[in-house]
């Protein structure tokens, strides 16, 4: 399977039509989560009133924090297994993406807090500082990868360091949860099933998959440019050999 | 295999922290030094001070080992050390181990046996329980050094890798810290604190240096 997926010509192709497809059904169901959640939900006065409507955006971008890494570390073992260039190619663009939609989260997290909890940070919550973490993650991958100077030895050190990071997560999600928290608890992914009244969820599930739409658009398109980079790149090298 | 190898790293390595003539009175200067700023910065408030004086040890060892260790592999890396341990055959992983092993006892475990003392310029009381942070404070040690090895050991080819390493080692940190933090705070949860500090430095010891080596090949290209 990977072999199949692992062919930047049948992946150029594919993302030919797929990523504006996921550009598109994306900011559909963006839009549709916003004016669901700004104008048509009633809001939550144990939730801080209005300002609860700003879930419709941090929800997801947890979301999308938590997958992103997780797709990183996935296509880094790959990449560094396997050794499909596309693998590389795939966490080289995840990552800033990933990173700044762990930002996101951060900021709306912070803007509903302030007026619902009084503060804008709070560290003896375990989530905050897990996302918190997590985006350091992404910054030191990203600052490794910018500081090797060939293509190669940026992707095998940030393989690695993104496989040592995810063998981490647990331990860092671990240790912080040790902490009390303000936060309150899962309220979507419980063992009986969504807690969250209907009215609520339904926006809230559209928008994170529109969310997700868009990351995944976002990064087949950075990979699309990598893939043209290393080929600009190519010729130019055969080109000063040549001539 | 014969042993030759590792214990050349690890005595080449204790010899490299014992050369620049003070030993491990350097790091313990580090320690002083990072120290004595704390009260002039937050004040000389005693209750204060009782109450960040735990931490502010951690932060001093998590930022001694990434000082130290900066240079730990790439004098190897640039001098072809690296090159011939490889060509012999020699097992890396634990060859990186012996050193930040060495790194630890010059540059973590004194400031650890050294903690009592600066708890008691925080003004803790002078009662046993300081004996055991200091063992704590070594156990917790030995994983920062570990992780940070790893840092130093991918930025091994990057010039000014210091920096580097700090960004890259900080989230690892987080577990010890907290673990440590948690074990010296005589809250509720810290009874059980020091074994899971225990068992994230075993972590720490058992996946550093595979990750150590894998860096290191990297860095041998």
């Amino acid at each position: 399977m990977w072999s199949y997926f692992a062919n930047p010509h049948k992946f150029l192709r594919l993302s030919d039509w797929l990523a504006p497809a996921f550009y598109t059904a994306g900011t559909l169901c963006i839009l549709w989560g916003l004016w669901q959640g700004l104008w048509v939900v009633p809001k939550d006065e144990y939730q801080g009133g209005d300002i609860m409507r700003v879930m419709f955006v941090h929800v997801p971008a947890a979301w999308l924090a938590m997958a992103s890494y997780s797709a990183l570390a996935v296509a880094s073992f790959v990449w560094f297994i396997w050794r499909h260039e596309l693998a590389d190619i795939a966490a080289k663009s995840i990552a800033p993406l990933g990173a700044v939609w762990t930002a996101l989260c951060l900021a709306t997290g912070s803007i509903w807090g302030k007026p619902t909890w009084g503060t804008w940070w709070q560290w003896d919550d375990a989530r905050m500082m897990s996302v918190l973490f997590l985006f350091f993650l992404f910054l030191g991958y990203m600052a490794l990868r910018a500081a090797m100077d060939t293509r190669q030895k940026a992707a095998r050190a940030g393989a690695i360091l993104a496989m040592v990071g995810a063998l981490n997560v647990p331990l860092i999600k671990f240790s912080v949860d040790l902490f009390t928290s303000l936060h309150q608890d899962a309220s979507v992914i419980t063992m009986e099933g969504p807690k969250m009244a209907a009215v609520y969820l339904w926006p809230l599930m559209i928008s994170a998959i529109g969310h997700s739409l868009l990351f995944g658009g976002l990064v087949m398109t950075r990979m699309r440019t990598e893939i043209r980079d290393r080929r600009i790149a190519r010729l130019r090298a055969a080109a000063l050999e040549g001539g | 295999m014969s042993p030759a190898p590792l214990l050349s790293a690890f005595r080449q390595s204790l010899g490299e922290a014992w050369a620049g003539g003070a030993g491990a009175l350097l790091p313990l200067g580090f320690l002083g030094g990072a120290a004595v700023l704390v009260p002039l910065g937050i004040g000389s408030d005693t209750d204060t001070l009782k109450a960040v004086g735990p931490g502010i040890l951690w932060v001093a060892l998590a930022l001694s080992s990434l000082v130290t260790l900066e240079r730990i592999f790439q004098a190897d890396a640039e001098d072809g050390t690296l090159d011939l341990w490889l060509q012999a055959g020699a097992p890396v992983s634990a060859i990186a181990a012996a050193k930040t092993l060495a790194h630890w006892l010059s540059a973590g475990l004194p400031l650890a046996l050294f903690s009592p003392l600066l708890a008691l310029m925080f003004q803790a009381e002078a009662r046993p329980v300081l004996l055991i942070n200091a063992g704590l404070y070594a156990l917790g040690s030995l994983a920062f050094f570990f992780w940070g090895a790893v840092g130093a050991a991918l930025s091994a080819t990057v010039r000014r890798g210091g920096l580097l390493i700090s960004l890259i080692a900080l989230p690892l940190y987080v577990p010890t810290a907290i673990f440590g933090a948690l074990a010296m705070s005589g809250g509720p949860g810290s009874a059980g604190a020091p074994l899971l500090l225990g068992a994230s430095t075993l972590f720490a010891c058992a996946i550093a240096p595979f990750a150590m080596s894998a860096a290191l090949r990297l860095a041998a290209d």
